[in-house]
This record gives C-alpha cells, structure tokens and sequence, in this order.
C-alpha cells in the first residue's frame, strides 16, 4: 500500500520545524529584551504586555530566553547530527565494504560506543575539561557515530547485494568507489530519516544535559536549564516550567513528525524503521 | 538486582524511621533533621566537609570544651578548667563518669592521644593551626590534663571546643569514619549511606539525658525536595533551609515554625590575589565597586541576608561596617580599571561550587561585572571538583563560597590559603593578636584586621550567609543561630 507523497506528519512535522527555525534565525536579529538582561524589582512576573511570556527570578524576559534558547538547541542538535553523519557513515560503510573482520570490528566499534550513554560521557568530559557546551555537543555526537554506523552498515550491506553493485564491482570498481557512487545515494533517504529523528533526540538530550548542568553555561540560556531554574519556583510560578517545557515537546514534536513524514517518502516499504 | 534490593533496604528504613514518628504526630520522642549535603565519613577530626559536623558535634563526640548555642565556651568533656596567670598552663578536669560507646572509660590519656594526634606530623586535622600552640600536653591523674602553650593563645578555649578537637580513644580512632565511637549523648544505629544517618540515645551517658531517643538526620539535596519534605512532614526541623523563596510560604503556615538566625558564613567573591588581573587591588576595588549588594541580596537571596564589607559577620561584637569602602559605584569601577590598564575590561572564569546562595549569586555578579567591562565565564562544578581544583589546587580566577567557620578572619595571614593573599601587614596583626590576651585591644586588632583586608580588597565581600531553620511548630530547642557549624540535638524536645 502505498500512501500520499505529502502527508499529514510531513506537513506538520515541516510546520512546526520551520518555525522553529524561524525564531532561532529571528533571535538573531531581535529578541524583545537582550536574555541576560538582569531585573530583579521585574522578576516573576506573570505574561503580560511588556513581557509577553513573563519574567524569570532575576527579571530576564522569558520570551527571549526562549528565542536564544531555541538557536542553541538547533545549533548543538546540527552540531552533533552532522560529527554523527561525518562519524558513523565511513563506520558503517567500511564495515559493509569489506565483509568478515572489518565488518566484525565496525559493529563492535558501534556497540561500545552505544554502550555509554550520553550522561556518562558527559560526566566523563566535564570532568576532563570542564563543563561547557563542547561538552554536550560532543557527548550527543558519540552517540549519534554508533546509531548512525549501524543504520548505514545494515542499508548499506542490502545494497551491496544488489546486482547493480555485483556488476560494478565485476568491472573492477573498488571498495571506496562502489561506496561512494552506487551504495550512498541509494542509501541517502533512509540516512536523511535516521539524521532528523536523532536530530529531535538531540535536541532533548542537550536539554537534558543543560538541566543536569553539564551542558551550556550560564548566563546563556538554554532550555534545559530554564527548567531547572523553574523547578523552585513551581508553587509560584509555574508557567516558569511549562514555557521551556513546551518548546522542548514542541520542537522534539516536529522534529519526529518530519523524520516519520520523510521516512514514507523516501522509504514507502518501511525497509528499515529509525533507531531511536 | 541492587537497585531492588536498595529500594527495600530504603523502605524498611522509611518505615522503622517512621514507626517512632508517626508523620505529622506530636509528642513523640524521636526528631528527623534535613540536611543539604551529606557527610563524606564521621570523623570530624579528620574532614573539613561541615556536614560532619553537623552530625557528630556534641551528639555523637564531644570536645574538652563546649561551644553553646550563644557562641559561649561553657564545659564539655572537661566539667571546669583553670588558666595559669600568663595564659601558658591550661589545667583541665575531666567528667568523673565519661565512656565511650564501647563501654571504655575516657580519662585524661585518651585527651593526651587526642591533642597529640591532631597537632602530630601524621596528622589529617583540617584545622591543624588551632592546635598548634600546644608545648606539652600532661596527664598527673586520669582525671587531669595539663596543657602547657608555647605562646599565648587567645582562642585557645574556643578552638578546644570546635568539632576539630574532640577526644576519640585511640582503640577506635582509625574507624571513627564509619563507626564513630565518642561520648557523647547518641549513639550511631546506622548510616544507610546516600539517604540518612541514624542515631539512638546513649543509655550510658553520664550527662543529662536528652529528651529525644532517636535522631535521623536526612540528606535531601534538591531545593524542591526540601520543601517537599517539610510540608509531607517526612522532616521535622530544616536547619540551614536554602530555598529563600519558599520562605514567604512557610512563614504563613501556622504548622511551621521559622527561625532567623545569625551565622559565622561570610559569603565572599573569592579573587585569586596571584593571577593576572587580579594581582592589581585597582582591578579588586573596582570589582568591589561594580557589585551591588542591595541588588544581589533581593534577586539571590530575596532579601534574607545582610551585606558585608569585610570578613567579618555583623552579629559579633567586634564587627566595623566597612561596606561603604566598596560601595556601589560602577563609574568607578570603570575608572579603575582603566588606570589598571585595562580599559577595555577583561575575561576570565567564575567557577561556582553547587549550593543555590552560589549559583544565583554567581548569574547576577557576571551580569554586574559585564556592565563595567570584565567578561566573566561561568563554570558550575560539584563540591569534589571545586574542592580539588579551586581549594586545595588554587587554580581559578574567581569563585564564589560562604566561609562558614567561626572567627577564621586569620585564614589571611595562611601562606598557602587558597586566596593566594600575602600582606605583612595584616601577618604582624595576626601574630600580635594571637598572643594578646587583653579583650580591648583583641577588639582593636580584630578591627584592624577587617579594615585591612578590606583595603585590600582581597575578595568581594558579599553578604552574611543567612541561618534559616524551618521547622514543625512544636519542635523546640535547636539553635537558631550558627556560632559553629553543628546541630546540637542534645537539648531539643516536642512542646
């Protein structure tokens, strides 16, 4: 059965996607108020005219927290997608090229990054380095490399069975170049899939991180942290922690809309569902 | 598996804690303490972390001397004392029936084991210093102990009375850390590690009695967990209650009852006196002046704190208002620093230790310093980090901390404290004052001292580290204020 080229959770998932984008790319240029800007007689107070969304406990403007905060989202989340991409695609691919002991150590290599989670590895570099937003970029990027080898090792190893593939590699095309020419684009949908869906698992786990305090520093803001500053203020504020926590859903929303909308394109027999 | 097993482990003990207790029951024998922080081991005389202390101090061990709720030296294990006319010879007389919880007796040897210990090459005292004008320590009969000074030591007393110097038996001193074994009125039932620290009244005391026969102190890290507790009436009394803004809530429930108490915690902007920029008082001042204490106080704190000018806590009587040599004036700031050379301001790095006092405080003060040009960094760490890098290390530009022990302004003339503070000025003072036993000119020299470490401008004096005790309405007894860091649960009962 084969469905609709645009269907509803591409057009949603884009939607919600590209606005997103929108107000990273607007804050920018404009935000209402500059983030940092500390107010304390103005603080807590609740959405209004002059603070649309209102204001945190030290007077900073919510709705511009949140439009920087958005650009820091995206900028990690492409940030560590793309380390992933550059990372895990050759894994994979090598593994499928070269069947038997590299193969072998390819889908070990992912299994020991999959391993740690994206926590530990915090952990592990702030401990090492500091915290900083390096930190998360890099903790999100190790993770992205092993599920990124695995999907690509696994499409990629179909497509070489291919007779297309056979045939090229009889006219003695090698490894590298049957890679690159024949088994890439036809594994290109099913990458773009995989690279969005984790795109949206980036955006909670930098989330996550930044409430753990291990990823973006103050006075930055990020989502993850306006949570967490939120959380004292909940009795008396809690439109504080439900802001922050509706753009993080909002954003994984739309992210994952995209990422099933694209997958029914590019992918109608559903070879390979995402890894998540 | 483990967790499993954890989690019964946890609820077993959920529910003999709350046998005795009863959640929001009154009248009954037994008292939960929340705690922030939990200790790292038992043995005060081996940790600077204060939440050991804040277990064992006068509960589990006890020093020759006691500091009492007002901040007075009044006896402990000594029952008096007498001091030779040129302050040298310290005679001490033991309680006649103090044991140990093993049952042993605690005379005079176990004194002499305990001074020599802690002022001994192998040492791991925090606060070796206070001990160490000790000569001689002499023990005629087990019930008298002789100490004779090098030197005169005006705090001697005092210092004898801290959490530092309790007197542990030398059959059990190398296990005090996780079976502490003191004389005080509690004994350790047990210590269920990451959740809370269990303790039963001591059958065996020779002292008075306390009221309570059980005492659970709780370590509930988390701000909104705090206050959870307090309201599900899983704790019974909060002393050094952190989350300000949930104060308002507490102090209108007739169920709660909030203690405003003074502290020995002076909150500073700690400067790294050795680094480049820091090494210039013109720059220090000038950070000193971009800081606005009124506005600080209201947005970390939500004005439950008073400022400081120096290192000094403003309860004490010997306390000079010094605020106003680093008073609110960021045209100044900016003047300084360009004298300074640094016209355009600077960057460097705030590092922040966990507490919440730190970090909201930390957020404003990089916002201040931004409006006078020095582009701070901000790096939040845990306690072991800031320990190991920012403390012993002394490796960071600024942080930010409350100094929380008692009278400890001499920490300036330490060569190899962590702020990296030389002045030979302020050296001549401390020597002169610590062998100066006349009460008007130790408040002279104490004066002195602020003024020059205010000069100086040596940290960024913020403000005195608020002492909020929340509690039931019917807990009474434990001490409003903090003269040292303890809970002294011994005198505390249900109305």
């Amino acid at each position: 059965m084969r469905r609709r080229r645009t269907s509803f959770p591409l057009v949603a998932g884009a939607v919600l996607t590209g606005a997103l984008v929108l107000v990273a790319l607007l804050s920018l240029a404009w935000t209402p108020y500059a983030p940092e800007a500390v107010r304390v007689v103005a603080r807590l107070r609740p959405p209004g005219p002059d603070h649309w969304l209102g204001t945190d406990h030290f007077g900073r403007d919510v709705l511009s927290m949140l439009m920087v905060g958005a650009r820091l989202s995206l900028g990690i989340g492409a940030a560590s997608v793309a380390l992933g991409l550059l990372g895990g695609v050759p894994l994979g691919l090598l593994g499928a090229a070269r069947p038997g002991w590299w193969d072998e150590a390819a889908g070990r290599m992912a299994d020991l990054l999959f391993a740690f989670p994206a926590v530990l590895v915090a952990i592990l570099l702030t401990a090492l380095n500091g915290p900083g937003a390096g930190n998360a970029v890099a903790a999100i990027a190790l993770f992205n490399v092993a599920v990124l080898a695995r999907v690509t090792q696994g499409a990629a190893k179909g497509v070489m069975r291919r007779d297309f593939v056979r045939a090229s590699q009889a006219l003695g095309r090698g490894p590298w170049g049957v890679a690159w020419v024949h088994v890439l684009p036809a594994i290109a949908g099913v990458l773009a899939v995989q690279a969005t869906v984790l795109f949206a698992a980036a955006i909670l786990s930098e989330a996550g991180l930044s409430y753990l305090g291990l990823g973006v520093q103050p006075p930055v803001p990020s989502w993850g942290r306006m949570l967490e500053d939120a959380q004292t203020f909940l009795t008396r504020a809690p439109l504080l922690a439900v802001f922050p926590g509706a753009a993080i859903a909002l954003s994984v929303l739309g992210l994952s809309l995209l990422g099933d909308g694209l997958r029914d394109r590019f992918d109608p027999r559903h070879e390979s569902e995402p890894i998540l | 598996m483990g967790g499993m097993g954890k989690a019964a482990v946890a609820a077993a003990a959920l529910l003999l804690a709350a046998w005795p207790v009863g959640g929001w029951a009154q009248g009954h024998s037994g008292l939960v303490v929340g705690m922030q922080l939990e200790p790292p081991h038992l043995d005060p005389t081996a940790g600077a972390a204060g939440a050991i202390d804040e277990v064992t101090y006068a509960n589990l061990f006890e020093p020759l001397t006691r500091i009492d709720a007002a901040g007075a030296v009044v006896p402990g294990l000594a029952e008096r004392w007498t001091v030779s006319d040129d302050g040298l010879t310290y005679t001490f007389t033991l309680r006649p029936g103090a044991r140990f919880h093993d049952g042993s007796v605690c005379d005079s040897a176990d004194v002499k084991f305990s001074l020599d210990r802690a002022r001994g090459p192998q040492s791991v005292n925090a606060q070796k210093a206070y001990f160490a004008a000790i000569d001689t320590v002499e023990t005629p009969d087990p019930r008298t102990v002789v100490v004779r000074l090098s030197r005169p030591d005006g705090l001697f007393l005092f210092h004898m009375g801290q959490g530092d110097a309790v007197i542990v038996a030398q059959e059990t001193a190398d296990t005090n850390k996780q079976k502490p074994i003191g004389t005080g009125p509690f004994k350790l039932d047990r210590w269920a590690a990451g959740d809370r620290v269990e303790l039963v009244r001591n059958p065996d005391y020779d002292g008075p009695k306390p009221a309570l026969e059980r005492v659970t102190f709780r370590f509930i890290s988390d701000p909104a967990a705090q206050v959870a507790a307090l309201l599900s009436g899983d704790v019974d009394t909060f002393p050094q209650f952190g989350t300000y803004e949930a104060l308002d809530q507490f102090r209108k429930d007739p169920r709660f009852a909030v203690l405003d108490g003074t502290s020995e915690g002076e909150t500073l902007l700690v400067i790294n006196n050795a680094r480049k920029p820091f090494d210039d008082v013109r720059v220090r001042r000038a950070i000193g002046h971009a800081i606005d204490r009124t506005t600080l106080i209201d947005g970390a704190m939500f004005g439950t704190a008073k400022p400081i000018g120096s290192h000094f806590p403003p309860h004490r009587p010997e306390y000079v208002d010094l605020t106003g040599l680093s008073a609110y004036a960021p045209a100044k700031a900016r003047a300084l620093l360009a004298e300074a050379g640094y016209k355009d301001g600077f960057d460097a790095v705030l590092r922040l230790p966990p507490p919440i006092y730190a970090r909201r405080s930390g957020e404003l003060i990089a916002a201040m310093l931004a409006e006078v040009g020095i582009r701070l960094r901000i790096e939040n760490v845990e306690w072991a980090a800031w320990l190991e890098r920012t403390f012993k290390g002394r490796d960071f530009d600024l942080t930010l901390v409350a100094h929380t022990e008692p009278l400890d302004i001499g920490i300036y003339a330490r060569p190899d404290y962590y702020f990296n503070y030389r002045s030979d000025r302020f050296n001549a003072t401390e020597d002169e004052l610590s062998r100066t036993l006349d009460p008007a000119r130790r408040v002279a020299l104490l004066q002195q001292e602020q003024r020059i470490v205010a000069e100086d401008a040596v940290n960024g004096f913020l403000f005195q580290l608020p002492v909020v005790t929340v509690q039931k309405a019917g807990v009474t007894g434990m001490w409003p204020n903090r003269p040292l860091q303890a809970n002294d649960v011994t005198g505390v009962s249900w109305k």
